[in-house]
């Protein structure tokens, strides 16, 4: 069952994330967007690493998404980009990355990758509680520096705000 | 092809696909929106090696992903609503003005 629903949701991730390209109205293609990033989530809680598929809807779609809907609606929908939805460089472009997949696909096709680990049953890795442990034991210097990061991401919006002044 | 197999040919893919939007969009709003498809592809392909695995890194790296990608939305969507004030424009093809 979990197999048929991790298919099922990728194929609707591979459909929305066409939709964030193709469609013309950059709010139409914020909400393919969030509609791309709950399917990844239900994929993650499918394999079970719980933890990363709250993230994922915490984060993701409940702050960033949100403030990229905020911004869509700040700005004028009369701008040219809106009708002239595409490049001039669409079909090279499109060349490239099909010569990207075929390229990355053959490399996938090589690999044949080693047994899975054995997971002891009735232990959960990716719960709260075990992630917590584990993250605050092993991480917790990446985690500090990862606030320092987050500051200097304030700090920097802040500088250009000031800029606009 | 098992499931790990094709959840990480399926983040091949959506990267393939936003990077293709970055490259043929025009409008500023969605090639930010493309580049957040292709660093999701990113987070699937660590959490699929973490699920694979049992290790605890990859769920790690995705939860650093998501610190990294909210810290460069602050920033990106400060620069666009600057970059439109000051060219009254999202269309990048209007940045062909910089070619010397």
């Amino acid at each position: 069952m979990s197999g048929v629903l991790v298919a099922v949701f990728g194929v609707m991730a591979v459909v929305f994330a066409l939709g964030v390209v193709a469609l013309r109205q950059p709010m139409r293609a914020a909400l393919a967007l969030i509609a791309h990033m709950v399917s990844l989530a239900a994929i993650f809680a499918c394999l079970e690493v719980h933890v990363v598929a709250l993230f994922q809807i915490l984060i993701y779609v409940g702050a960033v998404m949100v403030f990229m809907v905020y911004a869509i609606m700040l700005l004028d929908d009369r701008d040219t980009s809106y009708t002239h939805v595409f490049s001039r460089w669409s079909l090279p472009a499109v060349v490239v990355v099909a010569v990207l997949v075929v390229a990355l696909g053959a490399m996938l096709a090589q690999w044949t990758p080693a047994a899975p680990a054995a997971i002891v049953r009735g232990s959960a890795p990716f719960s709260f509680s075990a992630f917590s442990t584990e993250f605050m034991t092993h991480y917790w210097f990446h985690f500090e520096v990862a606030s320092v990061l987050l500051v200097i991401g304030i700090v920097a919006a802040w500088a250009v705000i000031a800029e606009r002044r | 092809m098992d499931k790990y197999q094709y959840l990480i040919a399926l983040a091949v893919l959506t990267f393939a696909i936003g990077l293709a939007g970055v490259v043929i969009r025009r409008n500023l709003m969605v090639v930010l929106m493309c580049v957040e498809v292709m660093l999701n592809s990113v987070v699937l392909a660590f959490v699929v090696f973490a699920a694979r695995s049992g290790d605890l890194a990859g769920a790690a790296m995705a939860f650093f992903l998501y610190i990294a990608a909210a810290c460069e939305i602050a920033v990106a969507m400060a620069i666009v609503v600057m970059l439109v004030e000051r060219r009254g424009s999202l269309d990048l093809a209007a940045g062909y003005e910089l070619r010397g």
